[in-house]
């Protein structure tokens, strides 16, 4: 790799550059973007979980003033592609589950376009449906390979014999819950179709990647198509991928060239239409000697696909690289039933997959007799077990040790049940975090001077809250040797550069080493003193040590747990993460993703859960009032530290991404918390009161 | 059906013709091209819609416009007047925010809030719920219990705390 990029404005805490914008509500979003005489989008929905649609009455809405086209299976043009079968809507009578898009009503105002939608009368032959999840479920399968091209299954030596001979084992069941990652800004698109071209103001993770993935779908070149993203929402990963309102309201947009067409999906229709996390089952099997030593490590997942396109969460990942045993298997089976497809949920594979494990551990640790700590310090491995290669930098200990120092932990009793305040039983537990390095070729980066010192620097990169315009600038600022005034960063525009999606923590790496990349060339060419006008242009640069080595962030999260010995009600007071992920390129916007990432995580612990109606295959609690996300005093003292982690092999700037980190182990963590206040070992996912009442 | 309503939006007489359905929220945003105000969930639980109306927070997604006729609303914007509140300067500092969308609406309910805490208002986390509350009292249990109805699912919650504990000070 080339030199690492010499700090300057990286690693200073740089005020967030669209900070100003975005506290007195004037940084444009989608759906505020103003364009001249919209129509306003509300989709028809199926309320049958899989079925047949014979008839659809779409008169009496044609008949309301203001109305100005509805769409359905019946009238809308034929997509160009059913490849992806999230997005290939409007084409047949089919309905794959409760929720799917059935056509569309496009009117004057919202109002009249939401009166409209309920008027339309849609009579479905139903049939039965298949959509609860069981780890017996008959039609259980073994898919190709699991998200994204990990293999599916994998096994050294022979865990069984492992278990069987061993001093201890752990053989346990877990299972998390069926979570919606809920961005605060819902879907939104506003579409113009005019003169061949398709213009989008889009909520999305990746300009490019969502025209990529629709242009195909409308039979129309990616040129044909512009996604313009200034700001997004958040996303957490379900603006990661193209889903089907986008196709929605492009066929609107093409019923009404030249007409502006606005569509957010409401937070209930984001339930079933925006992709979700699905529920795991883990049987998780730790084999090992009298101190704690591993012998044999399993992971067994059984999840859920829908049936008419498939996503495979790769729950088994971080246990094949997580602790060193001679045997180690892990498996993925899928249960294809009638729901939405899932997708990609803040750290897909880690989250739900270091929950089994590190909460397996913490079980080991009991049956061992030995600090929590110390049993992960024991199996610390000296190179990626999977993989044989070395780490190009594992601190994991480090952030234990660290992050003991700074909880208090030392000197702690195990013991369960063993400190009480009032009625309140009080317990401590800790859990590893990981997040593999995602380094993401295929971004391209423009510098041009402008004048007086100042550099136009463009790619089509995204920021969802991550803080991304910021840190790009200050990494473009350090490649060319000027202060962070100097840059003007384009950003979130296919107009701009191709970029990379915002996901798998990979965007500040792969934009920012992108930028590097094209600054290293402006100045080759036009060395230090530019004319008005010059630019050079650089694509992601190849990392050859990318092959020779494995690359992972780590970090260690303690939480204090209080739970209460009549009601059950569980608190977290402190909850604390120290972290080993590279250079931090700016400590503030850092420190907000961690400990954003960690708040999810006991989000996750304590509150997020879909409940499914077996009846009707839909979520019940689709709302706020009913799914329950972390509120503000739900959290206490939480906070997230870093070490120093020196890494010249990852990539220029000798960062690893942070933006999913902070989610995994959190849950694991407040778990054996709990256990270590009451007693009670859960397994069972969100950690809700009347788990403690027995 | 349609009516005619008067509103002062950020300092700013505005008239509008709106149907009766229509949301304070919509007339905001789709009628008078004031952004500021975020739709979240529509239905009064997330927050990110607050303003303040009449001084007092307010979800407007909650409130149909033709009974707001006259109502004077200040949103994050008008907060900032010609440069920023320092509300909005200690979320800054604290970077109590990380997408942006709840934000407007959290500004504006901190300033409610802090507003109502003044006014000797208790909360459900005071010690005496039927007396009344001193800003000194104002403590971060105080604030978070006040702040629970605007929804950061980014996760901002400690920094948004620590903006407001300065910001009130």
């Amino acid at each position: 790799m080339t030199d690492l990029l010499r700090p300057h404005a990286v690693a200073t805490p740089v005020e967030r550059l669209d900070g100003p914008a975005k506290v007195t509500g004037t940084a444009p979003y989608a759906f505020d973007h103003a364009v001249p005489n919209p129509a306003y989008l509300h989709p028809l929905q199926a309320a049958v979980a899989r079925g047949r649609v014979t008839d659809i009455d779409t008169r009496p809405a044609e008949e309301l003033d203001g109305v100005l086209a509805v769409l359905t299976h019946r009238n809308a043009p034929r997509l160009a592609s059913d490849e992806d079968a999230e997005l290939a809507i409007l084409q047949s009578d089919e309905v794959a589950f409760r929720g799917q898009f059935l056509g569309a009503v496009i009117a004057e105002t919202p109002e009249i376009a939401r009166q409209a939608a309920s008027l339309v009368r849609i009579t479905v032959d139903e049939q039965e449906h298949q959509v609860q999840l069981r780890a017996d479920h008959r039609q259980l399968y073994v898919p190709e390979e699991v998200n994204p091209t990990f293999p599916t299954d994998t096994s050294q030596g022979d865990v069984d014999l492992a278990a069987r001979d061993a001093a201890i084992t752990v053989d346990e069941r877990y299972t998390t819950a069926w979570y919606h990652n809920n961005p605060m800004e819902p879907h939104s698109t506003v579409a113009l179709w005019q003169d061949a071209t398709l213009t989008l103001y889009d909520s999305t993770q990746g300009a490019h990647p969502v025209r990529t993935a629709i242009a195909p779908v409308l039979g129309l070149d990616p040129e044909q198509v512009r996604v313009i993203a200034p700001h997004v929402g958040g996303g957490f990963g379900s603006k990661g991928t193209a889903h089907a309102h986008l196709i929605l309201a492009a066929l609107a947009a093409r019923e009404l060239p030249g007409h502006w067409v606005k569509f957010a999906l409401t937070r209930q229709q984001m339930f079933s239409l925006a992709g979700y996390r699905t529920p795991t089952i883990q049987r998780v099997r730790l084999a090992a000697d009298h101190e704690g030593r591993l012998s044999g490590i399993g992971v067994d997942a059984v999840e859920q696909t829908s049936r008419f396109k498939e996503f495979a969460e790769q729950t088994g990942i971080p246990a094949r690289t997580m602790y060193a045993a001679r045997n180690r298997r892990s498996t993925h089976r899928l249960a294809p039933l009638d729901v939405p497809v899932p997708s990609w949920m803040r750290a897909p594979g880690e989250c739900p997959g270091m929950f089994g494990p590190e909460v397996a551990m913490d079980e080991l640790a009991t049956a061992c007799g030995l600090d929590p700590i110390e049993l992960r310090i024991r199996n610390e491995p000296h190179v990626d077990p999977e993989s044989g290669k070395p780490f190009s930098s594992r601190n994991l200990i480090a952030c234990l040790r660290d992050g003991a120092h700074r909880f208090g932990w030392d000197g702690r009793d195990p013991t369960p049940r063993g400190r009480r305040d009032g009625r309140w039983l009080v317990g401590t537990g800790v859990a590893s975090s990981t997040y593999p390095v995602h380094y993401i070729p295929g971004s391209a980066a423009t510098v041009r001077y402008l004048g007086e010192g100042r550099y136009r620097v463009e790619v089509s990169a995204t920021d969802l809250g991550t803080g991304a315009r910021t840190v790009l600038a200050q990494i473009a600022a350090d490649a060319l040797g000027v202060g962070v005034e100097r840059i003007e960063l384009g950003i979130g525009d296919t107009a701009l550069p191709v970029a990379t999606v915002a996901g798998g923590s990979s965007g500040t790496i792969s934009w920012g080493s992108t930028i590097v990349e094209a600054a290293r060339i402006f100045r080759h060419e036009y060395g230090d003193n530019p004319s008005e006008g010059d630019e050079a242009a650089g694509t992601t640069p190849e990392n050859p040590a990318a092959e020779r080595f494995a690359m992972r962030a780590f970090g260690a999260q303690f939480a204090e747990v209080r739970v209460h010995e009549d009601t059950g009600e569980v608190r977290v007071p402190r909850l604390l993460g120290v972290f080993a992920a590279g250079r931090i390129i700016n400590p503030r916007t850092a420190r907000s993703q961690l400990i954003g990432g960690m708040t999810m995580g006991l989000s996750m612990a304590l509150h997020e859960e879909s409940v499914l109606d077996p009846r009707f295959g839909h979520i019940v609690n689709h709302d706020f009032a009913e799914y329950h996300v972390a509120a503000n005093a739900d959290v206490g003292a939480l906070d997230a530290h870093w070490i120093d982690e020196d890494d010249p092999h990852v990539n220029p700037l000798g960062a690893k991404g942070i933006g999913e980190i902070g989610i995994v182990g959190t849950a694991a963590a407040i778990v054996n918390a709990a256990y270590h206040a009451t007693g009670v070992r859960v397994r069972e996912l969100p950690v809700t009161l009347d788990k403690f009442l027995h | 059906m349609d009516a005619e309503i008067t509103l002062r939006v950020d300092g700013r007489p505005r008239q509008c013709t709106v149907d009766t359905r229509t949301t304070l929220l919509d007339t905001l945003r789709e009628h008078l091209g004031v952004s500021a105000p975020k739709k979240g969930c529509d239905h009064g639980q997330c927050g990110s819609c607050t303003v303040l109306l009449d001084g007092r927070r307010v979800t407007t997604c909650l409130a149909f416009a033709v009974a707001q006729n006259g109502a004077e609303i200040t949103t994050a914007e008008g907060l900032a007047g010609d440069g920023e509140h320092p509300m909005q300067r200690a979320f800054l500092d604290h970077d109590g925010f990380q997408c942006g969308f709840c934000t407007p609406g959290q500004i504006c309910s901190a300033v409610g809030m802090v507003d109502e805490a003044r006014a000797g208002w208790p909360s459900a986390v005071t010690p005496d719920v039927a007396g009344s509350v001193d800003i000194d009292d104002l403590d971060d249990a105080e604030i978070r219990e006040r702040m629970s109805g605007n929804l950061c699912r980014c996760g901002a919650y400690v920094n948004i705390v620590s903006a407001i504990r300065e910001a009130a000070r």
